[in-house]
């Protein structure tokens, strides 16, 4: 029997009045690879930002490792979009990762512990050399490595990825996906994309949002798992019609 | 070197160093964390406290430290509702608190003559008990900055993450707005409300074409800090010059300099 370390049952979340995501059901397994995947503004990041605490659910109700998000947050990691930063501020690699440290510091200064935390999580992600490098100076794939190894320093159990690939030219992206896939190994992973191809290649689960969550609790990855959830987002965008609510798959909904 | 003779000129060479630790150090936060708006609210909203100063016989640094505490304290919660009118409130605020110091002004008893040199500055001539009142600001706010640096670093460069890492960001981003308070009442005595905003701002935006590292734009904005406001005062005394605005048209002909040298 797995363990669960994630339960979200009943979630709706409202942005500005505007149901963002509704009924969302989903329990994740400690190691589990899950891949959710659906169009853009079918509600992923909304998904994630309610997981880190970000954004409050109107209703539901969210469990990590069996206790509340605000006891348990801090066994979540987290990889954003890369969009959100100033490429001109002044700040190396290694003050980015150590940043996920703050929380823990005692004092004005960090400990040489967390420094070798940082140091560790720049290894994991094989851009130790890079450490005194300027954030602006590094290439996309880099960056990306930056901020997983940022996540890491923070020691989570399990790691959110919003659009990991999203700036970064396929060639990276296939190395990328081979880290994840060693990280996965001490712990769980969720990642957030639009591209289904790609993650449906690395993940051992796969699920689809758009504005609710078509689950299949699956460890094995089927051709005809891929083939159905590959199908929903596809079919939607094709339809243009962002908001249409998907007919449910056979099968479990949920989990 | 004759000039260093008289006290007043010793005086101002004193206060335009303090100036630019402040204005370098939390400038550097103004430019990166692109708060140059609401900083410009805040030292607008000064001239209320001045005025009330006047109007009710009070030393007016004292009623612009008050005021500016105030609309700090006011611009951070409006900062914090991540509404689109944002700007419209801050612009709004801006104008009330010029409004207010305006009729307190007009209802003050007496002789204002000097008003306009809390507007437009006058390094040259602050009082003794300004400037140690001065020290004191630079004194506070050069602590808060050693004990928050990394707080507040991890703060600017990504606030969404630090809140997820568990630190407190609307309490980060309130002390550094209130530390842009205490730095403008710093500034108001040499270059004055109006022109605060641009000494504030120029150093660490030149600092920031040639910096790595936050320590370093601050360091290089203290020393850039400290070239203008000396070249600005001895210009002023030179050609007889109003002092504050010839402060920041030099640090304004170094910024432009530097635009063309980094090309």
């Amino acid at each position: 029997m797995d363990k669960t370390v994630i339960k979200i049952e009943n979630l709706f979340v409202e942005l500005d009045g505007v149901s963002v995501l509704e009924n969302v059901n989903l329990t994740v397994n400690e190691y589990d690879f899950l891949g959710i995947i659906g169009p853009n503004g079918g509600g992923k990041t909304t998904l994630l930002r309610v997981l880190l605490d970000l954004v409050k659910p109107v209703r539901g109700k969210i469990r990590i490792m069996g206790e509340s998000l605000e006891k348990n947050r801090h066994l979540l990691g987290y990889v954003p979009q890369y969009a959100v930063f100033d490429r001109n501020f002044p700040i190396s690699v290694e003050e980015v990762v150590m940043s996920a440290r703050l929380a823990r510091k005692q004092g004005r200064r960090f400990s040489h512990e967390d420094y070798k935390i940082a140091a560790a999580a720049l290894e994991r992600m094989e851009i130790l050399p890079l450490r005194s490098r300027q954030m602006g100076e590094l290439s996309g794939g880099e960056r990306q490595r930056v901020l997983v190894a940022r996540a890491l320093a923070a020691q989570p159990r399990i790691l959110l990825l919003d659009e990991p690939t999203a700036s970064v030219d396929s060639r990276f992206a296939a190395g990328f996906y081979e880290l994840l896939q060693e990280l996965n190994r001490e712990m769980t992973l969720i990642l957030v994309s639009h591209d289904i191809s790609a993650v449906s290649t690395y993940v051992k689960t796969l699920a689809c949002l758009n504005r609710t969550l078509f689950y299949e609790n699956s460890r094995e990855l089927s051709q005809e798992m891929i083939e159905k959830t590959y199908h929903c987002p596809v079919d939607l965008i094709a339809h243009g019609i962002p908001h249409r609510v998907l007919p449910p798959h056979d099968g479990v909904v949920g989990s | 070197m004759e000039i260093l003779q008289f006290d007043f000129m010793r005086n101002a060479l004193l206060v335009g160093l303090l100036v630019s630790v402040a204005c370098g150090m939390i400038g550097t936060y103004v430019v990166v964390k692109r708060i140059v708006f609401i900083s410009g609210g805040i030292s607008h909203t000064a001239y209320g406290g001045i005025g009330l100063g006047y109007y009710l016989g009070f030393n007016p640094m004292l009623g612009a430290t008050l005021f500016t505490i105030i609309s700090a304290l006011g611009m951070g919660l409006v900062q914090q509702r991540s509404s689109q009118r944002q700007d419209t409130v801050i612009g709004v605020m801006w104008a009330v608190g010029m409004a207010l110091g305006i009729m307190f002004v007009k209802l003050s008893p007496g002789y204002t003559a000097d008003l306009m040199s809390y507007l437009f500055g006058s390094i040259l001539t602050v009082p003794e008990r300004d400037i140690l009142f001065i020290l004191l600001l630079d004194l506070l706010i050069i602590a808060t900055v050693y004990r928050y640096f990394e707080e507040f670093k991890a703060v600017a460069f990504d606030e969404e993450f630090a809140r997820v890492s568990g630190l407190k960001v609307e309490f980060y981003n309130i002390l550094l707005l209130l530390l842009v308070a205490l730095t403008v009442v710093v500034m108001i005595r040499a270059v004055g409300i109006i022109l605060v905003i641009a000494l504030l701002t120029i150093p660490p935006a030149i600092a920031g074409e040639y910096s790595r590292g936050l320590k370093g734009m601050m360091g290089l904005s203290v020393v850039l800090g400290i070239i203008f406001t000396t070249a600005g005062l001895y210009l002023s005394y030179l050609f007889d010059l109003p002092s504050g605005a010839t402060i920041i048209l030099v640090a304004a002909a170094g910024y432009i300099l530097a635009l063309l040298m980094k090309k």
